[in-house]
């Protein structure tokens, strides 16, 4: 498939890519390089210009089951004004699976709880985000997705604004709950190195496609590929 | 002061107001949207002035034109046919100018007029705190039910449009909310202050709060204060009541922001 902002040229051409359920993926690739507009495709939140997007065997755009798909987006954690704390800010997660109306039940709240309890921040629950650290805000945003119970979960740019030590630790979480919950996990980023240890395919993109495959067999002049290779 | 009926009908009035102008703006503030409530309060100003031309009740043709205001400003806003401070400034402008044209119209040019604009606790009649009564119910009610969906809109409205959440109902209820508490408020505080209610005890509890139910709690304890102690100021210094309401929220910002800094350190 191929797609274009308002019929501009395309920021995707070509693009041919398929996940299997249940897969680790790291899509990479500079900044610009189309890797959030890829995924919003996969999420139906775009339509491409030419070509489809399925999900699950069905088109992205008209996709029945949403409530299953859990999108931690850009930067979302760093907009927020309001002093949210991590459990207010995960039960947020249920709202398509929980209902619309009144407050949550006994059964969503429990899994609210296990969302918590499987990022590591039950200690620091009723806590306002605003004093916990970035990679704690990270993992709560993280358990806000989980508490969907997703089948697909995707991360866009999950490590913006953490410290180094906290993306590595992030990378752990996400592979063990990729193990855990055996959901198919898309982590797009501009760079991969927090979880390149951890994930089985590695797909690079710069206005389509150029690499995608293990990361061991990633050529060495693209192993960063924020930098502006040809 | 209680014995008058008229301070009675007002304190009434405004103890709905002051709940619910602050628990509507909760919702705008949050999603920075603060300056909605002022486009819809121009809009309200014609519906206002349309009442008083058609000779049938201000606050029915101002809620009405508060609602279709606001349903547009949410439809040129998220249809992206302008930017949202475009589509706030185009019925902003249009609603001023339309309440001009209608109140020369219908040579309404009075006091009457002006207490709608600022507000007065002497024009506040028995059927008035009926009609805001009820709205009130209906708004404060329809927060209860829908405040985990409308809080969930605030905290992530991406991962929300993502999930299959009804994204365009949601804020379709908010902008209505808006409106309805314009309409219910305008006879205390008045279409051009209304706004001010609905965001500054909210900007003033985001300073103390410590988690979203707390903020919107405080921003409705500050509101009911900021009325209550309003109402009275201008009953005994012969002040209007909506600028005495609004320079006491004001006033309660400048305060919970001194906390804030002393706490802090």
């Amino acid at each position: 498939m191929s797609f274009g902002y308002g019929g501009g040229p395309p920021v995707l051409r070509d693009v041919d890519l398929t996940v299997t359920p249940g897969e680790l993926v790291a899509i990479a690739g500079p900044n610009g390089g189309g890797k959030t507009t890829l995924v919003r495709i996969v999420l139906g939140l775009e339509r491409p210009d030419s070509g489809s997007a399925l999900l699950f065997g069905e088109p992205a755009h008209r996709f029945s089951r949403r409530a299953t798909l859990g999108y931690l987006a850009q930067r979302a954690q760093l907009e927020l004004d309001a002093p949210a704390t991590v459990e207010e800010v995960v039960s947020a997660g249920r709202l398509a699976a929980g209902g619309l109306l009144g407050p949550l039940r006994r059964r969503d709240r429990a899994i609210v709880d296990e969302a918590i309890d499987r990022v590591g921040l039950t200690s620091v629950r009723r806590r306002p985000l605003a004093k916990l650290s970035g990679g704690q805000q990270q993992r709560a945003f993280i358990a806000k997705a989980l508490a969907g119970n997703p089948s697909l979960l995707v991360l866009d740019e999950p490590t913006t604004g953490v410290d180094v030590e906290s993306q590595e630790a992030l990378g752990a979480l996400l592979n063990r709950l990729h193990r855990e919950l055996s959901v198919t996990v898309l982590y797009v980023s501009h760079e991969f190195g927090a979880i390149e240890r951890y994930v089985e395919r590695l797909v690079l993109v710069r206005g389509g496609i150029v690499f995608d495959g293990r990361p061991a067999d990633l050529p060495a002049v693209w192993h960063d590929p924020s930098h502006q290779h040809v | 002061m209680f014995d008058s009926e008229f301070m009675r009908l007002a304190f009434a009035a405004g103890a709905v107001v002051s709940l619910l102008a602050p628990a509507v703006g909760f919702f705008l503030v949050q999603r920075r949207m603060s300056l909605i409530g002022d486009g819809i309060g121009h809009v309200a100003f014609a519906g206002v002035a349309l009442g008083y031309l058609l000779d049938v009740s201000p606050v029915l043709t101002a809620l009405l034109a508060a609602v279709a205001g606001a349903i547009g400003i949410e439809w040129l806003r998220s249809s992206r046919q302008a930017a949202a401070d475009q589509a706030l400034a185009l019925v902003f402008y249009s609603g001023i100018a339309g309440g001009v044209v209608l109140v020369s119209a219908a040579g309404a040019l009075n006091v009457d007029l002006f207490a709608f604009l600022f507000g007065s606790i002497l024009t506040v009649t028995p059927e008035d705190v009926v009609v805001v009564a009820v709205l009130g119910a209906v708004g404060l009610t329809t927060i209860g039910l829908f405040y985990r969906a409308l809080a969930g809109l605030v905290l992530d409205e991406e991962g929300a449009r993502v999930a299959g959440v009804p994204i365009t109902f949601l804020n379709l209820v908010v902008t209505i909310l808006a409106a309805m508490t314009v309409a219910v408020s305008m006879r205390v505080v008045g279409v051009l202050l209304i706004a001010a209610l609905m965001v500054l005890p909210v900007t003033a509890a985001s300073r103390l709060a410590w988690s979203m139910r707390s903020t919107l709690a405080l921003s409705m304890a500050i509101g009911f204060v900021c009325v209550m102690a309003g109402l009275s100021v201008s009953y005994y210094a012969d002040l209007p009541p909506g600028g005495t309401i609004v320079l006491l929220a004001a006033a309660a910002f400048v305060a919970a922001s001194g906390v804030a800094t002393l706490r802090e350190r």
